[in-house]
């Protein structure tokens, strides 16, 4: 079994999943129970000054779902902890010293001056915890007061609070990220300048789930009416992975460590984060599924899957990283076309009717509902593959070098070759 | 003393009244909401799904099922009643498993289909629950039509014609409408008095008049029919019984499955049914497996079913064979009766065995002797007083494919016409495109 310790920013968990700040890690209760399933660390759900927040006494949650209910994407207009900062620092403190092999990061959130940072960190500190977590991410409630995505939202805040915080702790600063931004590599440089040791993302998206078609009133509704949540859960995930690697491969940002958040569910998805440069992940959505008892099938699947690779936990992180690229440079000259495994076909007929109707029209249908793609019309869209209901029924294959590409009579190149040097470019540069 | 399965002869309570109300409840118990989701996520929304192909009266599914998935049983009812007016009754009758379901993709891709049916009764229960009826009639034409037999051909033609603007005479020789769906199928498949529900729900279109009692032959002539109305659909059946051509036929005990089945759909209190201590069933169809089926749900202590030919060419479903294996029927194949022996009643019933051979069936030499108190013949209804002046083929009414006979403003449909299986929903597509034919007909 592949050796999954962890070693983020200096702080030790026996697996790189965590919990991520959120409902899940609000109490001393809950955060025995994941350590007792199995996580490697925590970060407590957000702390702020007293008096404490109060939360709606309606719902809190909504959800998108998938075929039978499974749930693809949750949204909440939960606040920070609704508890006092006192029983949170005791409660730390005790799970700590009972645990002290778990990583445990505490999730802050003050106002945007330095006074109450420089009070609250020494506060932090003396639970012994490992790390914190500034949380510049929630979009709801707390924003309008300033804090929250308020300042996840402008750069010089993030740089400014994550220096004041490495001025008044010893303890690693995480920054997390707000996706509710225009370009994520401004505010991870931002995190960078101001000294934070790593950033960690997403937090939610500001999102509507649905609207009651009947009250008119979005969804959570409270007493008729409803306010914007943070989204997450699978639905978010490929914003999340875009995101990571965003930071990951710019030159600003290179190497800052990254706590990979969002819709991680399954092992596969935590070795994705993973692979486009993460040091760890954080999970929540999957746990508020599913319960804590879903990391045993993350652990036992990232270290089997470490095995099978021969590949140490270490090695995985960053794996893919030079593999995500511009547009404008991938290989123009590598052709494929869908290939339909007669075997598997159930008949089902969507990649036809998904093909016909907004696609190229290159597939076609026999009256004995055979399907077969037309190379002359194939553009390798992998519509159809998306579409089959059936794994592996339809793929893709390469043309290899040398032969003719029915749809636009070419011979298929070796070399490759980009838009930056194609000629419909107008600003192309002539390959020297 | 009660009655039990081994009380000698044939004997009426052989079960407690408990038990015999469980043995005839509902086969499929509908789908409640939440199942009727999780079933509805299951449909891939093929393009030109096969399932619509397999199904005789064409009703679009993919459609029907994505709009159960989207909330709206309603909109989906309103799917299935545009092609099959009948498609409450038809969702729990059909042989689904040799019709849409046999089609679904699924069904190629994990052996298990989509429950096309049980989601079509969601859908149609919804909307009949609450008495609504999703048709209105068409502006009067002033053509009136004859249409014989209330039956689900009948039912289809009638309903069809009178939305359409048409007024419709519906005539049956039972006291009742509903046909093979009121008289001739197992009540397990439709429990509740749901086949007179559906027969009254059908009639709120309006512009059918009832006369109920008259048949061809029974007070009724085609000649008079064609007559008086400006069109004739016959939708009559097959009322008469194939004969088993076995010595001895005629003995005490021995009766037409058909009308053991009728007894069982009329009856209010199943106690009341005699049944034999051993039952043999003759036939390999559909109306074999409802009659051994229901003989030991009420209480014979043994039911086999006996058919000349192989298994594969019953014409029962596998599903249905399976159904009629877990209730404890026995099934023996190749073999054809020669004798039923008895002083007065039955008590034994001699087979021969057969196989194929050059000549059709041929005894292979050897015999076999089954105890039966009760002898029930499924082996196949016919076409009994055809009208004067159609040309039969193969027994039937000859129809194009528009179900005009060989007779000028005459049409005709199910089971006593040419073309289709002898099923309902069959019977409800012929009926359904009959009534479309007379109608281009009489406004031509």
């Amino acid at each position: 079994m592949a050796d999954l310790a962890s070693d983020f920013v200096g702080i030790k968990s026996p697996n790189p999943f965590w919990l991520a700040s959120a409902p899940p890690t609000d109490k001393e209760y809950n955060v025995r129970r994941a350590f007792d399933a199995g996580w490697g660390g925590v970060v407590w759900k957000t702390l702020g000054f007293d008096p404490h927040i109060v939360n709606v006494n309606g719902p809190r949650y909504g959800a998108i779902w998938g075929a039978d209910r499974r749930l693809l994407g949750l949204n909440n207009i939960e606040l920070i902890t609704d508890r006092p900062l006192e029983v949170n620092l005791r409660e730390i403190k005790a799970v700590k010293r009972d645990y002290p092999d778990r990583a445990m990061v505490v999730s802050l959130m003050v106002p945007c001056e330095e006074e109450p940072w420089k009070k609250i960190l020494p506060m932090v500190e003396e639970t012994g915890a490992d790390a914190v977590e500034l949380n510049f991410g929630c979009p709801h409630g707390m924003s309008e007061r300033g804090m929250g995505s308020a300042v996840g939202q402008v750069p010089e805040y993030i740089e400014m609070v994550a220096r004041w915080c490495k001025q008044h702790t010893r303890m690693p600063v995480i920054v997390k990220l707000t996706p509710n931004i225009t370009d994520i590599r401004y505010p991870a440089r931002a995190a960078k300048a101001g000294g934070a040791d790593a950033v960690s993302l997403i937090n939610t998206v500001s999102s509507i789930t649905s609207v009651n078609l009947d009250s008119f009133s979005p969804e959570p509704s409270i007493d008729g009416k409803g306010s914007h949540g943070g989204y997450c859960g699978p639905a978010v995930k490929p914003i999340a992975l875009n995101m990571v690697a965003e930071i990951a491969r710019d030159a600003e940002t290179a190497g800052l460590p990254i706590s990979g958040i969002g819709g991680v569910t399954t092992w596969r998805d935590a070795a994705e984060f993973l692979a486009l440069g993460a040091g760890n992940v954080q999970v929540c959505t999957a746990a508020m599924t599913y319960g804590f008892k879903i990391v045993e099938e993350m652990a036992a699947g990232l270290s089997s899957y470490l095995d099978e690779k021969e590949m140490s936990l270490s090695d995985l992180v960053g794996r893919a990283t030079p593999n995500v690229t511009d547009w404008q440079y991938l290989n123009l000259n590598y052709v494929t076309k869908a290939r339909i495994d007669q075997d598997l076909c159930i008949k089902c007929g969507r990649c036809y009717a998904a093909c016909e109707d907004t696609s190229h029209q290159a597939i076609s249908m026999s009256p004995e509902r055979v399907f077969d793609v037309i190379d002359e019309e194939c553009v390798a869209c992998n519509l159809c593959v998306n579409v089959c209901p059936v794994e592996n029924c339809i793929t893709m294959e390469e043309l290899t070098p040398g032969t003719v590409d029915a749809r636009t009579g070419k011979v298929v190149e070796a070399e490759y070759a980009n838009w930056t040097t194609h000629p419909n470019n107008p600003s192309a540069q002539a390959a020297e | 003393m009660a009655n039990s399965p081994m009380t000698p002869g044939i004997a009426a309570a052989r079960l407690p009244e408990e038990t015999l109300e469980a043995n005839f409840a509902d086969l499929h118990p509908p789908l409640d909401g939440h199942e009727a989701t999780v079933a509805a996520d299951r449909c891939y929304f093929c393009y030109d799904a096969p399932c619509i192909t397999a199904c005789p009266t064409a009703i679009d599914i993919p459609l029907f099922i994505r709009q159960i998935a989207a909330g709206s049983p309603e909109n989906a009812a309103k799917t299935i009643f545009d092609q099959n007016i009948l498609g409450g009754m038809c969702a729990r009758v059909c042989p689904t498993e040799t019709l849409c379901e046999e089609a679904c993709v699924r069904e190629a891709a994990e052996g298990k289909p989509v429950e096309i049916g049980r989601l079509q009764r969601y859908a149609t229960d919804t909307v009949m629950e609450k008495g609504e009826h999703p048709f209105t009639r068409g502006g009067p034409t002033g053509k009136r039509v004859a249409v014989v037999g209330a039956g689900p051909a009948g039912l289809a033609c009638a309903h069809r014609l009178a939305m359409k603007g048409h007024d419709v005479v519906l005539y049956d020789a039972k006291p009742k409408p509903g046909g093979l769906n009121e008289y001739g199928i197992a009540t397990y498949k439709t429990v509740g008095g749901f086949a007179q529900a559906e027969v009254d729900w059908l009639f709120k279109i309006g512009g059918i008049e009832t006369r109920y009692g008259q048949g061809l032959g029974a007070g009724l002539s085609l000649d008079a029919l064609a007559e008086e109305y400006d069109a004739v659909f016959l939708g009559i059946g097959l009322q008469g019984v194939n004969a088993l051509g076995a010595s001895g036929d005629d003995k005490d005990g021995v009766r037409d499955a058909v009308d053991f089945i009728s007894d069982l759909r009329q009856t209010g209190d199943y106690a009341t049914l005699p049944v034999g201590r051993n039952v043999v069933v003759i036939g390999g169809g559909m109306t074999a497996v409802d009659a051994a089926v229901q003989s030991k749900l009420l209480g014979a202590e043994t039911v086999t079913m006996v058919y000349r030919r192989t298994r594969d060419r019953m014409s029962a479903s596998e599903y249905e064979l399976d159904l009629a294996a877990s209730k404890g029927v026995r099934i023996v194949t190749g073999a054809q009766p020669v004798a039923v022996h008895g002083n007065g009643a039955v008590t034994e019933i001699e087979f021969a065995y057969v196989h194929a051979g050059p000549s059709g069936l041929e005894p292979t030499g050897e015999t076999f002797r089954l105890p039966a108190d009760q002898v029930l013949k499924a082996i196949g209804q016919k076409l009994d007083g055809a009208p004067e002046g159609l040309v039969l083929d193969g027994g039937k009414i000859r129809v194009d494919g528009k179900g005009r006979t060989s007779r000028d403003g005459v049409w005709a449909g199910g089971d006593c016409a040419t073309g289709g299986d002898d099923l309902t929903v069959t019977a409800v597509a012929e009926g359904r495109d009959a009534a479309e034919d007379i109608h281009r007909a009489l406004l031509a």
